[in-house]
């Protein structure tokens, strides 16, 4: 009972916030007023605010901002010795330094290493934190780039990328993030410059405190739905959820953007009930996958739930079943991977939740920005199968979906299952999926997990595995950069393609893409898709675990 | 001289890295922990620091040998380290179904199966408060009752050989279906050559007297709380080595409960530290 109101008042926060926070966000992709400090950093980096970009600039853009950020962190990790508040820890190695800085520019956050003991604090807040910001800001520039390209009459342009970073950075996520920095100081989360503390215990023993700033890294690891615990313990430790309030909180914040998205969306495009059709069908989705990870959790089948007598391996005392199963699914659902308790010790069928959820591509609601370019593409996808049906050039909000956007589409929906399922049939033809520490199908369920974390730009783990290999950082490393930057590649060639396109009238014969059977439709192809997609390999793993 | 346009483009990018990495990187956090040295938030913002550690982090409340100290009542197993170490925080990571421990000479190859580990301490704390550890799937010596099962086809055919994989002593039954259970062999893998392995569940009660929470590990292994249930377990003890009033300690146990936020949010929780310190008088 308590578990459901945890769930229904976060539903009721984000149902409040939708319109207020989603024209809010509107008024800053949309406005082209700008302020001192924003017209400060245009000087400081060299842009002309007013330049409009095409797909193939804006494109090039996202690629030379996310490449020069991808040096930068890395040398800052390479370097770490040498710089202040290392707190005496050495540089990070070639191999995980490259894993991190991709995991953190692809707001994947897939962590190969412990925090406590590889991160300084200066790599913390000045290397890991500022990618938590700017890859969240990337991936909401290129979904508003692809709104532009549905609202646009007979353009050629998608707006300017520089002017979308500054902007949704400045304007969106930093207000946010000092806001809720605070409040979650409040609720006891640290935020200071320490080196730690030794303490001496009750019994007379030693224990080392930590310290850093782990409130400001925080609130931005929700809110950009990047998921990089400060910890190795993430937001199971005390430090980063000390409580079950700051725990709603977190998943308020992990939801409050992606599910205010399609508000923008419905704004951009001038009609709000297109906006409420998409938000619905990430609604039913996520609504259904948590209805289910509670259910498989709380009932706890399986020999060691059954012998403990909960499912409570890997949860902390005051989360409780429900309060980790809730988080579990809501990390997935969006590409977030914060943990506030270790999937790998879920019930089978529950901890193949966690994986489905990353199989659906992450679009209820999914990741900041991409899970709405994501649900776009579905409901391209849909409307192609819908016209198929019934013998009309399929149009989507008046945009034909025509022979180039249905390539663009198809192609954007394979690339996550081609890594995922090659990455994890590489490491097992290669030997490398030795160092799952579970054998049998809860070890194929640790590979499984792996790549489609690192692909879908999850980072949430079946943390038994050993990653922090070279084979495995080099590989996870490349599903994360293929995983992320090649579908933005197609949604913006998708985007520049709609935006020539002068829409066409709306007839007698075009599907109504705001009602329910087109949101039902659109989930109903989601599913299917990812079913006939991913099936085979879940049956190999958490199917066959949790049946035997 | 115009600079080539992918030039100029990598050359706004770094700029853009720099000017976002003072911004977001330095200004943005120095300012928030500039805000958490303002009284009243200040002690949250270091760490809700007592005099013997933080009233936040777990603590371990056992000897140097790592037994139980008996006038204090115990936390949740840990996992961050040799226990409640915040440098090495994290989980078991093992699965539903880690029911075969690796047996063998060599100390660095033995591994106790997720299973096994429930079961010894089930065991273990039912010594200690002095009531029945038994649990469904364990065998009465405190491992995972698990059989390997030899069918004579594979998956088919009448069952050739029984062998009891987490025992070298004598296996928790005498027969299997008819065939004599044989105890375990160190360095044998009986999944490896062929063995079903089938869990046994026994006549144990579906929900033991020791809660859940006290023979699991937490996700941070610095869980600072355990279940009400699992403090009234450990209240008798406490009573008899304090030689207090049982009332008394559950007076205690109620003052440092955490109920739900609001309510509903979260599960209740004792916080242990703060209810031994309270015991000390402190």
């Amino acid at each position: 009972m308590a578990g459901w109101l945890f769930v229904l008042t976060l539903i009721a926060a984000l149902v409040a916030v939708y319109k207020p926070f989603g024209d809010y966000m509107y008024r800053v992709v949309a406005g082209h007023k700008h302020n001192a400090a924003e017209r400060g950093v245009y000087r400081l980096v060299g842009v002309d605010p007013a330049a409009e970009q095409t797909w193939g600039v804006y494109a090039r853009g996202v690629l030379a901002f996310s490449a020069v950020s991808l040096l930068f962190l890395y040398g800052l990790l390479r370097l770490q010795d040498k710089l202040w508040l290392s707190l005496g820890l050495p540089a990070v190695t070639d191999h995980i330094a490259w894993n991190t800085a991709v995991s953190f520019v692809a707001n994947t956050n897939w962590q190969a290493y412990s925090g406590e003991s590889t991160m300084g604090h200066l790599a913390q807040m000045a290397g890991l934190a500022v990618q938590n910001f700017v890859s969240a800001s990337v991936g909401i520039a290129v979904a508003v780039a692809l709104m532009r390209g549905f609202a646009a009459r007979n353009g050629a342009t998608l707006g300017n990328f520089w002017v979308d970073l500054t902007r949704i950075t400045l304007r969106i996520l930093l207000p946010v993030s000092v806001l809720f920095a605070i409040v979650f100081m409040v609720g006891g989360m640290v935020q200071n410059l320490s080196t730690g503390a030794d303490v001496t215990t009750l019994t007379g023993g030693t224990q080392h405190l930590t310290g850093g700033p782990v409130a400001s890294q925080e609130v931005i690891k929700l809110l950009g739905t990047n998921g990089g615990g400060f910890y190795n313990a993430n937001s199971a430790h005390p430090f980063e959820n000390p409580s079950a309030w700051t725990n709603w909180l977190q998943l308020f914040l992990i939801l409050l953007i992606p599910f205010s998205l399609p508000r923008v969306f419905g704004r951009m495009v001038g009609q709000n009930r297109q906006g409420y059709a998409i938000a619905a069908v990430m609604a039913i989705l996520a609504l259904g996958s948590i209805a289910l990870t509670i259910a498989f959790e709380t009932h706890g089948a399986g020999t060691v739930p059954e012998a403990a007598g909960a499912a409570m391996e890997g949860k902390e005392t005051r989360f409780g079943v429900v309060g980790s199963a809730v988080y579990a699914a809501v990390t997935t659902l969006t590409s977030t991977g914060a943990v506030n308790s270790f999937h790998d010790s879920y019930t089978a069928l529950g901890g193949m939740m966690p994986m489905v959820n990353m199989m659906l591509g992450e679009v209820a609601p999914g990741g900041v920005g991409s899970g709405l370019y994501g649900m776009l593409i579905l409901a391209i996808i849909t409307v192609f199968v819908a016209g198929l049906m019934v013998g009309r050039t399929p149009e989507y909000l008046g945009k034909k979906i025509q022979a180039r956007e249905i390539k663009l589409a198809s192609l954007y929906f394979l690339v996550t299952p081609i890594l995922v399922l090659s990455g994890t049939a590489a490491a097992f033809a290669t030997g490398n999926a030795g160092t799952a520490l579970n054998v049998g199908p809860h070890g194929l369920s640790e590979v499984l997990y792996a790549f489609t974390s690192a692909a879908n730009n999850n980072g949430s783990a079946f943390a038994g595995i050993t990653v922090n290999t070279p084979w495995w950082d080099v590989a996870l490393g490349l599903a994360m950069l293929l995983g992320r930057f090649l579908p933005m590649i197609l949604v913006l060639a998708l985007a520049g393609s709609l935006a020539r396109q002068r829409p066409a009238p709306e007839t007698e014969g075009t599907l109504p893409t705001h009602q329910p059977l087109f949101v039902g439709m659109v989930a109903g192809v989601t599913i299917v898709l990812v079913a006939l997609t991913f099936l085979p390999a879940l049956a190999l793993g958490p199917l066959a675990e949790g049946l035997s | 001289m115009r600079l080539p346009a992918w030039l100029a483009q990598h050359l706004a990018a770094l700029r853009a890295v720099l000017v976002f990495t003072v911004v977001l990187g330095l200004a943005y956090p120095l300012l928030l922990v500039g805000v958490g040295k303002i009284p009243g938030l200040s002690d949250k913002a270091q760490g809700s620091m007592i005099t013997v550690g933080s009233s936040l982090i777990g603590q371990s409340f056992t000897d140097a040998d790592g037994n139980p100290i008996p006038k204090y009542f115990q936390s949740r197993p840990s996992n961050a380290g040799d226990g409640y170490d915040p440098t090495s925080t994290g989980a078991s990571n093992l699965g539903p179904e880690s029911v075969v421990d690796t047996l063998s000479d060599d100390p660095d190859t033995v591994s106790q199966s997720l299973l096994t580990q429930v079961c010894e301490r089930s065991a273990a704390v039912g010594k200690l408060e002095g009531v029945d550890g038994s649990r469904p799937y364990c065998t009465a010596d405190g491992v995972g009752a698990v059989l390997a099962v030899f069918h004579s086809d594979g998956f088919t055919g009448p069952i050739t050989r029984v062998v009891s994989v987490n025992q070298t002593g004598a296996p928790f039954v005498a027969t299997y279906q008819g065939v004599t259970v044989e105890s375990a062999k160190n360095d044998e893998d009986y999944r490896a050559l062929g063995g079903v392995i089938t869990p046994i569940r026994g006549d144990a009660p579906a929900t033991p007297i020791v809660p859940a929470d006290a023979i699991t590990a937490s996700g941070s292994g610095l869980d600072p709380h355990i279940s009400p249930a699992y403090a009234a377990l450990q209240a008798p003890r406490i009573a008899r080595e304090r030689g207090l009033d049982l009332t008394r300690v559950q007076e205690l146990i109620d003052e440092n409960t955490t109920g739900r936020a609001l309510g509903f949010l979260g599960e209740p929780g004792v916080d242990v530290l703060a209810l031994n310190l309270a015991l000390d008088g402190k």
